[in-house]
């Protein structure tokens, strides 16, 4: 076990010089990252310009549920966004290699390509949270400050999931092209908003099928001290580690199918 | 322009490009689910904008709303927003040469494998996402029959405008070699200042107006769009024409000097 943490350890130290070999190239990119993220934020300034408020929710509000989407996601981005190139891996017969190693195939694929240089987001997104409690304001309590820490940790596990089962498609559907941005990316797109603002269908699939509701908005009704303009119980506020739990479960068990499921290209 | 005796050339070009597109069907099946997708998302933050509002949001009506929605997730697919950096990586690998030796200009080359690839995209990456929204929003239909005519034009210089930006951003591998930093660039302000993520009257107006014009992302998604739903009068719409054109120009003139500095530039290892 600690000689397996060891491994990891010394492949992730080693990216990471990689990485930052190209300085130039990798300023660029932590620039870039964290120009994503301001854009996120940006966007919803803009909505807030033509509309007071959003699905009963005012700007500070969104603005909280934002912040905490944008740092689950880039967290989640940072440790396995990269998943995404499974399907490359897939048709050019590469996994075959990551195969016959004696480390865990999914361990190997995050570390193999763990983006350093997305942790410019992750930041921003963290200054972006702690801007937002001093901003709506939050009153921190004990149990708000657990909550508030606990949040975006839960939320990168749920899109963590979210990335590594939609990329496990690659196993089957090689050809699936962008289709799981629609849950990743469209999971951020989604969790930056109220969820009192979307239809049956997309609240169904997005908001409790894939646990999208509880990454920000159940935590910030806690948070914010609202209760829900959708009639839930006030414990959905706390249940983000659980949904976590279970969408990593679900994603571990996709995973697996998946990696029985693989044939090589044999090239 | 190219002379006659090179136009057959570019338009066997041009179908060699609408071929090779319509091989990748799956791909092209699963990028419409995900244009869908973001069409949904997109539609229920404007109408919750609405329901606060009331009627009319930046000058427009939700149908002319969703409508903007809709044909934009279209128009992603049609004019190639997000492209894979193939270019960049032929100067990068030097396999850019191969084009070179070509007795066609590499400008006027590309952009005609660029427009039959847009051509095949029409039947799916715009139609697919249309339709969805039609099954689901109430869309608006163009009350001027010039209107369609019109936005036929602005696509096909939208198409032209996105085809130069792109080809800017992977010629910067010429100097660069890693154009990361120039695409990332290119997503970034395509999306937001070219009025994906939303309209760009939804800024103020002064500001709108200054990146309509000194900036050439809203010739590729906003005006378009805004030609369809018809914001504003005929002349109105024969002005964001005249935009496009103009910027389609700037940028094809901007492509062709680029690209004869950057040949010269251009070093090939090995052999």
């Amino acid at each position: 076990m600690v000689d397996r943490a060891l491994t990891y350890g010394h492949l992730i130290a080693a990216q990471a010089r990689g990485q930052a070999q190209y300085r130039a190239s990798f300023a660029v990119e932590v620039a870039g990252s964290v120009g994503f993220g301001i854009l996120d934020v940006l966007s919803v300034v803009v909505v807030f310009r033509v509309t007071p408020t959003l699905g009963a929710f005012s700007f500070p509000e969104v603005f909280l549920m934002t912040a905490l989407a944008d740092c689950a996601f880039a967290l989640a981005d940072v440790c396995v966004g990269n998943v995404e190139r499974l399907r490359v891996y897939v048709r050019s017969g590469l996994l075959d290699a990551v195969l016959v190693r004696p480390l865990g195939v999914l361990g190997q694929l995050a570390v193999m390509d763990v983006a350093t240089r997305r942790v410019g987001r992750v930041l921003f997104g963290v200054g972006m949270v702690i801007v937002a409690v001093a901003y709506v304001p939050v009153s921190l309590t004990p149990g708000r400050l657990v909550l508030l820490v606990v949040t975006p940790l839960a939320g990168a596990v749920i899109f963590a999931s979210i990335f590594v089962a939609t990329a496990a498609v690659a196993f089957w559907w090689i050809e699936s092209g962008e289709l799981a941005n629609g849950l990743t990316y469209g999971g951020l797109n989604f969790t930056q908003y109220p969820i009192t603002i979307y239809g049956p269908m997309l609240r169904r699939v997005f908001a409790f099928g894939a646990g999208f509701a509880f990454v920000a908005y159940y935590p910030a009704l806690a948070l914010l001290d609202r209760t829900d303009p959708l009639g839930g119980p006030a414990g959905l506020s706390y249940a983000a580690p659980v949904v976590a739990t279970v969408a990593a479960v679900v994603a571990g068990l996709v995973w697996r199918t998946g990696v029985r499921h693989y044939r090589s290209t044999g090239s | 322009m190219p002379a006659p005796h090179a136009v057959r050339a570019y338009f066997a070009v041009a179908a060699a490009g609408f071929r090779r597109y319509s091989t990748y069907r799956q791909a092209t099946i699963a990028a419409c689910v995900t244009n869908s997708v973001f069409g949904f998302l997109r539609c229920a933050v404007l109408l919750a904008i609405v329901d606060v509002r009331g009627g009319v949001v930046a000058g427009y009506d939700w149908p002319q709303l969703a409508t903007f929605t809709w044909v934009g997730q279209g128009l992603i697919g049609t004019v190639l927003l997000w492209a894979t950096p193939e270019f960049a990586d032929r100067i990068r690998s030097g396999d850019v040469v191969i084009d070179l030796l070509r007795p066609l200009d590499l400008v006027w080359q590309q952009l005609a494998v660029d427009l039959g690839r847009a051509a095949y995209a029409l039947g799916l990456r715009l139609l697919v996402p249309v339709a969805v929204g039609a099954l689901f929003f109430e869309l608006y239909a163009p009350r001027r029959l010039a209107t369609y005519a019109l936005f036929a034009c602005s696509l096909v210089l939208a198409t032209v405008v996105c085809f130069g930006c792109r080809f800017l951003v992977n010629a910067a591998a010429y100097w660069l070699l890693d154009a990361r930093g120039p695409q990332m660039a290119w997503t970034l302000a395509s999306g937001f200042f070219g009025g994906l993520y939303f309209p760009l009257w939804f800024l103020p107006p002064a500001v709108a107006v200054a990146v309509i014009a000194v900036t050439p992302f809203p010739s590729v998604i906003q005006l378009p769009l805004d030609i369809l739903v018809e914001r504003g009068s005929l002349v109105t719409q024969v002005e964001m024409l005249g935009v496009q054109a103009a910027w389609a120009v700037a940028i094809l003139a901007l492509c062709r000097w680029v690209q004869a500095r950057g040949a010269r530039k251009l070093v090939v290892q090995g052999g």
